[in-house]
């Protein structure tokens, strides 16, 4: 079971109902993994403040050019769709960030100039948090373009017994898709304002191109926001909890803390939240391990 | 050279509340083309409302089709294809596809086609004071949103060129990866805005590595300053330490800030004499002097 937060606009509140979710339900005796996936900021460490057990560095294949069989026949640069090798009259170049690692140089090149080997685009560190979460997150080298692969890394991490509660890049380009494309709901996380409901109509329509099943949070309420009421009725999209703007939960998390823990009064919130999302499983056929116990 | 400048503000994590800041930025430099390269969300327009006056499609990178009255179903393509983006019976994923070409190439039957699709859309607007405006929008879902990043600088650069406008600001889109990496580079100043908050400080700590790996003049805003002024401390100390980094000043949080956006308009707008839009105006002188400085 693989269950993603997004949110399209940044900052909504993702990784805050991400972690809580995942610490609520561990509490329920539900068996829950969490796997960050958003490898350029991963934040989710703060609040769940895992035991780091293992580090690995993550990569990606790249191609080696021997400049003295190459020939410069120009032939890789040529079919390179990314514009990672230069061709000069004596010599030929790679970009290493530009390159997406497909091999296709490699396999064409006449003389076998190009081998191949890895390059390192960040760190993949595993451990388990103080309530026996199984924690993964992927940190993205400075200066690294390449998130896709390292997001890969981690979601193949996931343990397919566990309910993986997997933390999404904001936006909604490519980075998003690979993350959510096979799990089998996304709550998205936004707020009521124009920015929030502008981006929440871009990220909802990504998850619908992909077949994916979505839910709502909507984050920092402060009276009811029209547009974003209206455009949740017409699509009929599920809102499965309502947080309020409170200065509480905002000085929790800006001291790391769990809202569950530090306002334990919201574990109610997060339990309708549990229980909203068994329901959208169930409809979909999918909620086997879901159980949610009746009693807080 | 350009006789332009170029100002990106970005932020690492998202909802720092950095666009709010670029528009109310574009408004105080008077002379000035905005570009809007947080193409994934692009919403600096909701509240400059710009009207259009010229509209690009932007055509991304190819994906493979594989025409199935040509297939033979010899396998070739299955054993090129590396991000398993071919089926057993021979679909491509239009998903998984990276957009190689390894199978196009290797096809016997050339019954692979693969060609470039239209992945967004880039507009130039004008907005209420006669500024261009550029912003782009990605088809949901998209890849290459660098390259609608580079696409959307280089209409604000002829803009600036033929207008003789002295500067772009660059809305920059957070994280650190390939769309930043698009936005940062080759500018010289960088804002960064960033909240008192642990998650804010982490991601603060990885953006300034960016610009120092970039090698570009940073400070840094921090947004709702008041709400942990320990926090807000070690940004100061951070931006010390960093040596890099100027520190341009906090913002408080203000009730009025989020009603100045629920209605879509700066708080610069909104309410002029509020603490939140005093604090913007020294900012922006500072911002101001350390580029002339620099
Ligand atoms: S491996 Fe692929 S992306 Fe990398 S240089 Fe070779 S052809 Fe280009
Ligand atoms: S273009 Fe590359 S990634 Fe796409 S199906 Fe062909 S071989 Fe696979």
């Amino acid at each position: 079971m693989r269950i993603a937060f997004a949110s399209g606009k940044g900052g909504t509140g993702k990784t805050t109902i991400a972690v809580n979710l995942a610490w609520f339900l561990a509490y329920e005796g539900q068996r829950v993994q969490y796997l960050d996936c958003d490898v350029e900021e991963p934040n989710g460490h703060i609040f769940l403040k895992p035991a780091i057990e293992r580090q690995e560095r993550a990569s990606v294949m790249v191609p080696i050019i021997d400049q003295k069989r190459c020939t410069s026949c120009a032939k890789c640069g040529e079919v390179c769709q990314f514009s990672a090798i230069v061709n000069l009259p004596s010599n030929t170049l790679l970009i290493p960030p530009m390159c997406h690692g497909c091999g296709l140089c490699t396999l064409v090149c006449p003389t076998k100039a190009i081998t191949e080997g890895t390059r390192e685009i960040g760190l993949i560190e595993t451990g388990k948090t103080a309530d026996a979460i199984p924690f993964v997150h992927g940190v993205l080298n400075i200066g690294e373009p390449m998130a896709i692969p390292l997001i890969e890394q981690v979601k193949a991490r996931g343990a397919a017994s566990h309910t993986q509660i997997i933390d999404a890049p904001p936006g909604t380009s490519c980075p998003v898709v690979k993350t959510i494309r096979d799990s089998d709901l996304v709550v998205m996380v936004t707020e009521p304002t124009p920015f929030g409901l502008h981006d929440l109509k871009m990220a909802v329509s990504v998850a619908s191109n992909l077949g994916v099943p979505v839910g709502i949070v909507v984050n920092r309420e402060n009276g009811a926001f029209e547009p974003l009421e209206r455009y949740l009725e017409t699509r009929s999209l599920p809102v499965l909890a309502r947080f309020p703007e409170d200065r509480e939960i905002a000085r929790s998390y800006s001291e790391g803390l769990l809202i569950c823990e530090a306002l334990p009064t919201y574990r109610e919130k997060f339990k309708a939240l549990a229980d909203g999302i068994g329901e959208i499983l169930k409809e979909h056929g999918e909620s086997k391990g879901w159980q949610i116990s009746a009693n807080l | 050279m350009a006789d332009f400048s170029e100002l990106v503000i970005i932020s690492g994590k998202g909802g720092t509340g950095k666009t709010s800041l670029v528009a109310c930025l574009a408004s105080l430099f008077k002379s000035r083309v905005v570009a809007d390269c947080d193409v994934d969300a692009a919403n600096l327009n909701l509240i400059l409302n710009g009207n259009v006056v010229e509209k690009k499609d932007f055509v991304g990178g190819k994906k493979a089709v594989i025409k199935s009255d040509l297939c033979t179903v010899c396998g070739k393509c299955l054993e090129v294809c590396r991000f398993g983006a071919i089926s057993q019976d021979f679909v491509v994923d239009r998903v998984a596809c990276e957009g190689c070409g390894a199978c196009h190439v290797f096809c016997p039957t050339s019954a692979i086609d693969f060609s470039p699709r239209r992945c967004g859309e880039c507009y130039t607007c004008t907005t209420a004071d006669g500024q261009p405006l550029v912003f782009a929008e990605l088809l949901p879902g998209e890849e290459n949103s660098g390259k609608l990043v580079t696409m959307v600088r280089t209409e604000a650069r002829k803009q600036a060129e033929t207008k003789n406008i002295p500067l772009i600001v660059i809305d920059g889109p957070p994280g650190i990866g390939c769309p930043v990496i698009a936005s940062v580079t080759g500018t010289s100043h960088a804002v960064i805005v960033t909240e008192p908050t642990g998650s804010g400080i982490h991601d603060l700590k990885r953006i300034l590595q960016l610009t120092a790996h970039f090698g570009i003049n940073a400070g840094v805003v921090v947004n709702k300053s008041d709400i942990n002024t320990t926090h807000t401390s070690s940004v100061k100390a951070l931006c010390e330490k960093e040596g890099r980094a100027m520190f341009f000043g906090g913002i408080p949080f203000e009730p009025k800030v989020s009603e100045a956006q629920r209605k879509g308009i700066t708080i610069l707008d909104y309410a002029p004499t509020s603490e939140a839009s005093t604090a913007i105006r020294n900012i922006y002188k500072r911002i101001k002097k350390n580029m002339e400085e620099s």
